[in-house]
């Protein structure tokens, strides 16, 4: 083999594996980058007037979100309530008691579902809870967010269950527990952690959430009473405000989105050390 | 296990004692099972409401134009007129641009973390990667108005024109939004995507390829780009089209700096529109049944364009998994 | 125990109900008034704790869908309803819509020249050719001849429009279809339209967002965005030929007018009024109520409001950079107000 073209390789070698770190280098950076833009801008516009206060009216300045706070937290806990139960059963369902056919259909309409624009399901969350009664609603917000948690969960229970060792039920069983019993008292506990971090991890994602909000849930000027209303919320808030013209507005979206961001970043981490720490490394 | 519940059944029903507890436990199997049957038929039963309703609401349109909703360019809510191709190719373009900048970036991304990194470097990148995969897109718009945007006007904008500005994809004026700006923001949204799957189908690929390769007489580089990443070929295509179907339905992030001109324009500077933009603007406002219907069926659309990337994607991963597990 | 549970009837009863019930009501529409709306709102609830007006500005247009669709309890549009709106609301909610001019307000000429301190004069040409598309440059003659002595740039006008359904866009193609026929043939009028050339906002305060961050952008906006975000913007001519920058004066001028003939459901257009100081692209802003309300608590707090916007609300109206109704036109809504059963 020719030096020159010996050469040519060494370097065509070195320089693309430069390269390559270089754009490792540079996707992780810019993680970096929004996180300081947003704690630069974010944190500067955090005061406590932000957590207590309602929005003034428009072109005053001052005021606060803490209704939108308080909103994205309530739609969040509707998306929990609603959603986590049925893809954990569903889940279950799917990793203990599924026959192989019917099983595939419901993964890959699992899979289906979870690959639908949120846009998208907000569409279809408008027409079938605010539409027949005519309002918008904390409820249909709620639901919305629901339908996004389940596909999530679903994967997250099925996957954690499969990977209990077969040894672990089989020992129940042997011990004469029945199969609902040993899935209930041995399998689920078992899986718990893995379970849990993946609903938060569900949860984390839906409450960054705005399209299917837009005409679900609206948006609110004051308090939302009870779930038949129409409620502000995070997202919907700093889309609101970043494209309006007033500074004052700008202000308060950067401090909308830090504290989104911490948030949402905060579960992300936790959840995903939880799950390095058991040697898990599949990316839910 | 099923055969043995069948064969209790076969015996005769006892009425007390430790025959009945066991029969009343495997009663409960059934109802267990009957439980979570029933839940899992609710994801069956929620994804075909939601087409029923997306099919159903957007009747209306789909009568009238039928299939040249498809080509008409015309979006104009006075006089009745809608036609999804300025959005069809606003979706497409932005995608197209956005892959265009992620697939590199990503793929170098992952072949060095997979390739090159030492493992706990590679762990640890890639798992502040996932962390930029769960940024909420709107978050993304705001940096895209703020950052994103003035940068195209003022530096990246101008910068393109002097280089390339005789192309037509770079002619026309520049307003720091359009589409090479929304492009730009579906890139960085996207990228994480691309280089966490591709990742991890490249750590699939057997150490034995690499080792032979190498024994050759490859250089790392060559090792890499000609034997294992042809080998995880499939499955990388495969994080390709899951990265462009969530490209496609980005709503927030695009809308914000698109410029919402529903126009087919060949300059990337110009303002367009993309479908999961024009919904999340007039959806609320959408006087007429008919443009709601339109707007709905551009939805149905959306749903299509993804569904259809997502099964492709899948198959390809899948394809990979049974391809690349040879026992070695 | 008898004479306990008596006692305590007639405690309850004998309560006054100064505890009066919570109202919350939802209402949508126009972003032109909305600095106006959401002030009133504000004093209002602080009046009145107990009655609480929700109020998102998504545009005209979406206030007259969501009220149609009957999601909200009234709507706002600075684009009057027309009769095909007025008689699909009437199918889908068995009675007819009443329409109550709050405000009057201007739509101004808003435009981002970098180092340009001069104000701008636009013709009726110059309005439309830019909005059609037909004037590129800051620099073309028709708008140079307006303004002489002014260096203008030779860029090209970024021309910033509605991307939602606006009342706003309603008022302003208004005007444009009533100076220039070819825009009258070719765009129309109407709270959304096709537009020629542009890039698109979402509400007034999309347009200001994008106007204020584009160098060389032009936008039509109500005048208190342009106001309350330092805007600059330019004279329009009006009908008499001269040209006027919107004021109070020149918007109230504008509807004297149309005060003077206001019809009996106050859907009327103050666009190009004639007059030398009326200003062209004047027009009332209003609220859509049903006619019929069934829930009585709130119908009665719909009624109560619009009374107190009629009254005491007009106070607060110049503060914004809105003018105050006419006498006669409030007159004639204070009576009108009974029309809502």
């Amino acid at each position: 083999m020719s030096r020159v073209r010996l050469l040519w390789r060494k370097s065509l070698n070195a320089v693309m594996l430069t390269l390559t770190g270089v754009a490792a280098f540079g996707v992780v950076s810019i993680l970096f980058l929004i996180l300081g833009y947003l704690i630069w801008n974010g944190g500067r516009s955090l005061n406590w007037d932000f957590f207590t206060q309602l929005p003034k009216p428009v072109g005053e300045t001052g005021g606060g979100m803490a209704n939108a706070i308080v909103g994205s937290l309530k739609l969040l806990l509707l998306a929990a309530l609603v959603g986590l139960p049925v893809g954990l059963i569903a889940g279950v369902y799917l990793a203990e008691f599924g026959g192989k056919a019917f099983s595939f259909v419901v993964r890959y309409t699992t899979d289906l579902l979870n690959g639908v624009p949120s846009i998208v399901i907000g569409i279809f969350a408008y027409s079938l809870v605010v539409l027949p009664v005519k309002h918008f609603s904390t409820l249909a917000g709620g639901i919305a967010l629901a339908i996004m948690v389940i596909p999530i969960t679903v994967r997250a229970t099925e996957e954690f269950l499969r990977a209990i060792p077969g040894s672990l039920r089989e020992g129940a069983m042997a011990l004469g527990a029945s199969k609902w019993r040993t899935i209930a008292s041995v399998v689920l506990p078992a899986a718990s952690g893995g379970i849990i971090t993946g609903m938060l991890l569900a949860l984390a994602r839906v409450a960054g959430e705005t399209a299917p909000l837009l005409f679900t849930a609206f948006s609110n000027r004051y308090w939302s009473p009870g779930w038949n209303q129409p409620i502000a919320s995070l997202p919907v808030m700093i889309y609101t405000y970043a494209i309006a013209p007033y500074d004052d507005w700008h202000r308060q979206a950067w401090a909308a989105g830090l504290i989104l961001l911490g948030l949402v970043l905060l579960a992300n981490m936790g959840c995903r050390l939880v799950l390095n720490r058991r040697g898990i490394t599949r990316s839910v | 296990m099923s055969t043995t519940s069948t064969t209790l059944e076969h015996t005769a029903p006892p009425s007390a004692g430790p025959r009945a507890f066991v029969q009343r436990l495997r009663q409960g199997d059934e109802v267990a099972h009957v439980i979570t049957l029933t839940f899992a038929a609710l994801i069956l039963l929620i994804t075909s409401l939601l087409v029923y309703e997306l099919w159903i609401n957007s009747h209306l349109s789909r009568t009238k134009f039928g299939l040249s909703f498809f080509w008409t360019q015309i979006w104009d809510p006075i006089s009745g007129d809608f036609g999804a191709l300025p959005f069809i190719y606003g979706t497409l373009v932005t995608s197209v641009v956005s892959l265009v900048i992620a697939v590199p970036l990503g793929l170098a991304a992952a072949i060095f973390l997979a390739e090159l990194a030492p493992r706990r470097l590679s762990d640890g990148i890639a798992f502040l990667i996932d962390l930029l995969a769960a940024v909420p897109s709107v978050i993304y718009g705001l940096l895209g108005i703020f950052i994103v945007v003035p940068l195209m006007r003022t530096i990246l904008g101008p910068a393109l024109k002097a280089v390339l500005g005789d192309l037509p994809i770079f002619q026309g004026p520049n307003y720091g939004v359009g589409f090479l700006t929304a492009g730009i923001v579906l890139a960085i949204m996207i990228v994480p995507f691309i280089i966490s799957v591709s990742r991890e189908v490249l750590l699939t690929v057997p150490r034995d390829q690499r080792e032979a390769a190498l024994g050759l007489g490859a250089t790392r580089w060559e090792a890499t780009w000609k034997v294992v990443v042809p080998w995880a070929r499939t499955g990388v295509m495969g994080s390709i089209f899951l990265a462009l179907a969530r490209a496609l339905g980005e709503t927030m992030a695009v809308t914000m700096v698109i410029g919402n001109d529903p126009k087919i324009k060949a300059s990337l500077f110009a303002p367009g529109y993309t479908i999961a933009a024009v919904i999340a603007n007039e959806f609320t406002e959408a006087t007429g049944d008919l443009y709601l219907s339109s707007l709905i069926e551009l939805g149905l659309v959306l749903f299509l364009m993804t569904f259809v990337l997502n099964g492709l994607a899948r198959l390809l991963i899948i394809a990979t998994d049974r391809g690349g597990g040879h026992p070695s | 125990m008898k004479k306990l549970a008596l006692s305590m009837w007639l405690v309850l009863c004998l309560t006054p109900v100064a505890v009066a019930q919570n109202v919350s009501l939802n209402a949508a529409g126009a972003t032109f008034p909305y600095p106006i709306y959401s002030k009133w709102f504000d004093v209002y609830h602080s009046q009145r704790s107990n009655i609480q007006i929700n109020y998102q500005s998504i545009g005209s247009g979406g206030g007259i869908r969501q009220l149609t669709a009957g999601t909200v309890d009234f709507g706002a549009s600075d684009g009057p309803m027309n009769d095909d709106q007025i008689k699909e609301f009437q199918t889908k909610n068995g009675c007819t819509v009443l329409h109550f001019p709050t405000v009057l307000g201007a739509v101004v000429p808003m435009y981002n020249i970098p180092n340009l301190t001069a104000e701008l004069k636009f013709t009726q040409k110059a309005m439309v050719g830019i909005y059609l598309g037909t004037i590129t440059k800051w620099n073309d003659p028709e708008i140079s001849k307006a303004n002489p002595g002014v260096s203008l740039p030779k860029d090209d006008i970024v021309v910033v429009h509605r991307s939602d359904g606006s009342g706003t866009s309603y008022i302003f193609t208004d005007f444009l279809a009533k100076v220039s026929d070819d825009w009258k043939n070719k765009v129309g009028k109407g709270t959304s339209v096709n537009w020629p050339v542009g890039l698109g906002g979402k509400g007034n305060e999309g347009v200001s967002g994008l106007v204020k961050q584009t160098p060389d952008a032009i936008g039509y906006v109500e005048l208190i965005y342009a106001l309350q975000n330092n805007i600059p913007f330019g004279y329009v001519q009006n009908a008499d030929g001269k040209f006027l920058k919107a004021s109070l004066a020149g918007v109230t001028a504008a509807a004297s007018g149309g005060a003077k003939t206001m019809p009996d459901d106050f859907r009327v257009s103050i666009t190009n009024a004639s007059g030398a100081e009326a200003y062209p692209i004047s027009s009332f802003t209003w609220l859509l109520i049903p006619q019929q309300i069934k829930d009585q608590a709130k119908r009665d707090a719909v009624k109560g409001f619009l009374k107190w916007m009629l009254t005491d609300g007009q106070q607060y109206n110049e503060g914004l950079s809105y003018a105050k109704l006419p006498k006669p036109v409030v007159e004639k809504e204070l009576k009108a107000i009974s029309q809502v059963q």
